[in-house]
């Protein structure tokens, strides 16, 4: 009688620990996107998001900065995207699960994974800047420095190489979920292989693909540590519109305003406002992908 | 997989190829040229697919090959040997006349200072207290949610984690400088408002997401029976959780721990807008920090190309990048001793 009753006590004590723990995060959770949301939505207005700042950051808007992350975005985008899928399908659908060569590029995209951001950053400054930039500048502008300094190009092709595990990933997801019955039917009707793919596989595997997609522009809008030295610009009287162009960015702008700023406190409502749009972005996107996820998951058991 | 199908397919346009040439010897027959064109393009799909698959490869080579490339100054370099060498950042050195040599991190002042320990410590030091935070909030909450939690729950867990894991680091910096540091300096007394426990917590949040996930999926991948045994032995839930499942998904929960420690000396915003940035050598948490990333990243922008202190900052890369890989090669390596534990063949 007496062990069942501190059997049943020991029991409701972990039960409750390991609650807890569920509690804290959500808590934690709840407490940042309250402060965030209660403190920006004033913010919030249809000038804010279309003007340029004024008298130093402490008035007008963000625009620019919104401008330069989507642009970026969407250059990674374009680089990434393809790249990913590729890579994907051939680690799914070409080559044997064992095969050595598979093996060493899903090695590679473990740890590129795991390779912190600011690494990233060194890496674009590294090869992207000072050896393709450079080396393009003494090749065809006689040494003249156009290329070969932090720009818009260089920025997203960082995050492009930053982001490439996300879609690879998700991809390889999405082709998991493809029966198996559909490609070989494909090849039963005739289709090389190439054909069964482009015509079979990838249209059924698109939803997943766009998730993976999805969560790379969601990742790639939030990094800040890569552009760093890359192409981020603190305050440019005009929008980029060349790729050597550089560029202000929401998150770099939290970043400088933060920590830079000589009067935090006239600052504050605008950088509240920033940080704002940049979590509603990045959480709007990811939480889209999410669902696009449990929704698959749902339908392709 | 591939193999079988695509030799089905030549045999079968094969003989037709042959029927229709033979018919129809002197006009040029347009099915036999169509269908070559179609394996040719599948010959070149092939290629290119392999190809391209590379640049994984290729991205990780060249990261490795460009750090090293401007790393490597500082074994060379004679012009980057009159400000500073290797030894230099390793040992200590009289850096001011008539005191006992010391370890400092000034790279910008007259004699500038390169020790490499104030950082690494400081580095440790941000990352164990990160650890500390974030590893009973995300193993226990892992456990609730997989072992303990109705369905409902774990429907709004699991999406709140991945919330969590999707805010950008610059904006939970944000929230820990503007907001938690304050408040964390008047709930304890704190004589600097930013220092090591704000800037721990701020990373803890960012790797909760990491360890609970990769928590949770070990805890999910040992077998049903082990629980059914439990519970056939009259054991209450709880009491399997705690008694059996934790036990046997202990490898892959160390493999997220791991993991999550090698994210929180990588990572960058958080320490940069929170941590205070003072070089001291010290493991006392309630001191600024200064980390090996945040040094690269305050510091980077206002180096000269090539020059002493840009290499210096480049061997910090190389240093971060080897001591990141290391510790996700350790926590890959018990991923795949769980693995082996449960039984599972994959």
């Amino acid at each position: 009688m007496i062990e069942a009753k501190r059997y049943r006590k020991s029991t409701i004590a972990f039960a409750t620990l390991s609650g807890s723990g569920v509690v804290v995060i959500l808590g934690c959770l709840a407490l940042i996107l309250v402060d965030i949301f209660v403190n920006g939505l004033p913010q919030l207005s249809w000038e804010f998001l279309t003007q340029p700042p004024r008298d130093g950051m402490t008035a007008g808007g963000i625009f620019p900065a919104i401008f330069g992350t989507v642009l970026l975005v969407l250059l990674m985008t374009i680089a990434v995207v393809p790249v990913g899928v590729i890579t994907a399908v051939f680690l799914h659908e070409y080559a044997r699960p064992d095969a050595w060569y598979a093996r060493l590029i899903r090695g590679a995209v473990y740890n590129l994974a795991g390779i912190p951001s600011i690494v990233f950053g060194l890496f674009g400054l590294g090869f992207f800047i000072q050896f393709v930039g450079r080396g393009i500048d003494s090749w065809f502008f006689g040494g003249e420095v156009v290329w070969g300094q932090p720009a818009l190009i260089w920025a997203s092709l960082t995050l492009a190489v930053l982001t490439l595990p996300v879609v690879i990933v998700a991809t390889e997801e999405a082709l998991r979920t493809v029966p198996r019955e559909n490609r070989e039917a494909a090849l039963a009707l005739g289709c090389t292989p190439f054909e069964a793919l482009w015509k079979v596989t990838l249209p059924q595997a698109a939803p997943g693909i766009l998730t993976g997609a999805i969560l790379a522009v969601s990742r790639g809008a939030g990094e800040t540590a890569p552009i760093l030295f890359t192409g981020a610009a603190y305050f440019l009287p005009y929008l980029p519109t060349h790729p050597t162009d550089q560029f202000m960015h929401l998150g770099y702008h939290v970043y400088v305003m933060a920590t830079q700023s000589p009067d935090v406190e006239a600052t504050k409502p605008i950088l509240y406002g920033t940080v704002l749009v940049l979590l509603l972005v990045t959480a709007a996107l990811n939480g889209l992908a999410v669902w696009l996820r449990y929704r698959l998951r749902r339908t392709n058991p | 997989m591939e193999g079988v199908p695509s030799e089905s397919l030549r045999e079968g346009f094969g003989g037709l190829e042959t029927a229709s040439s033979r018919a129809a010897a002197a006009t040029p027959d347009p099915a036999g040229s169509r269908l070559r064109r179609r394996k040719a393009i599948d010959r070149a799909a092939r290629w290119i697919i392999t190809l391209i698959a590379s640049t994984a490869i290729a991205a990780v080579a060249l990261i490795f090959l460009f750090l090293a490339r401007e790393a490597f100054p500082i074994l060379t370099s004679a012009a980057v040997h009159e400000e500073v060498t290797l030894g230099k950042m390793i040992f200590p050195q009289p850096w001011r006349e008539g005191e006992p040599a010391y370890y400092a991190w000034q790279p910008v002042s007259k004699v500038p200072k390169y020790s490499l320990l104030p950082l690494l410590v400081g580095t440790f030091k941000v990352a164990l207290i990160a650890l500390i935070f974030a590893v009973p909030v995300a193993v226990l909450g892992a456990v609730f949610t997989s072992e303990l939690a109705p369905r409902r729950v774990r429907e709004i867990v699991k999406p709140a984690v991945e919330l969590l894991a999707g805010i950008p680091s610059v904006v939970l910096g944000f929230f820990v400088l503007m907001v938690l540091a304050t408040h964390l300096q008047d709930l304890f007394g704190l004589q600097y408002r930013l220092n090591t426990i704000v800037a721990g917590i701020g990373l803890g949040l960012t790797i909760v997401p990491v360890i609970f996930t990769l928590s949770e999926d070990a805890l999910t991948a040992v077998p049903q029976r082990y629980r059914e045994a439990a519970f056939a032995l009259g054991a209450s839930r709880t009491r399997t959780a705690w008694s059996v499942v934790l036990p046997a998904a202990s490898p892959g929960i160390f493999a997220a721990i791991v993991l999550g420690f090698g994210r929180a000396m990588g990572e960058t915003m958080i320490v940069l807008m929170a941590s205070g940035n003072a070089a001291i050598l010290s493991w006392d948490p309630t001191l600024p920090v200064r980390t090996v990333p945040a040094t690269i990243a305050a510091e980077m922008g206002e180096v000269v190309v090539g020059g002493p202190h840009w290499t210096v900052l480049f061997v910090l890369g190389v240093l971060l990048l080897l001591l990141t890989i290391g510790f996700n090669g350790l926590s890959g390596w018990y991923v795949r001793r769980l693995r082996q534990r449960l039984g599972g063949t994959s």
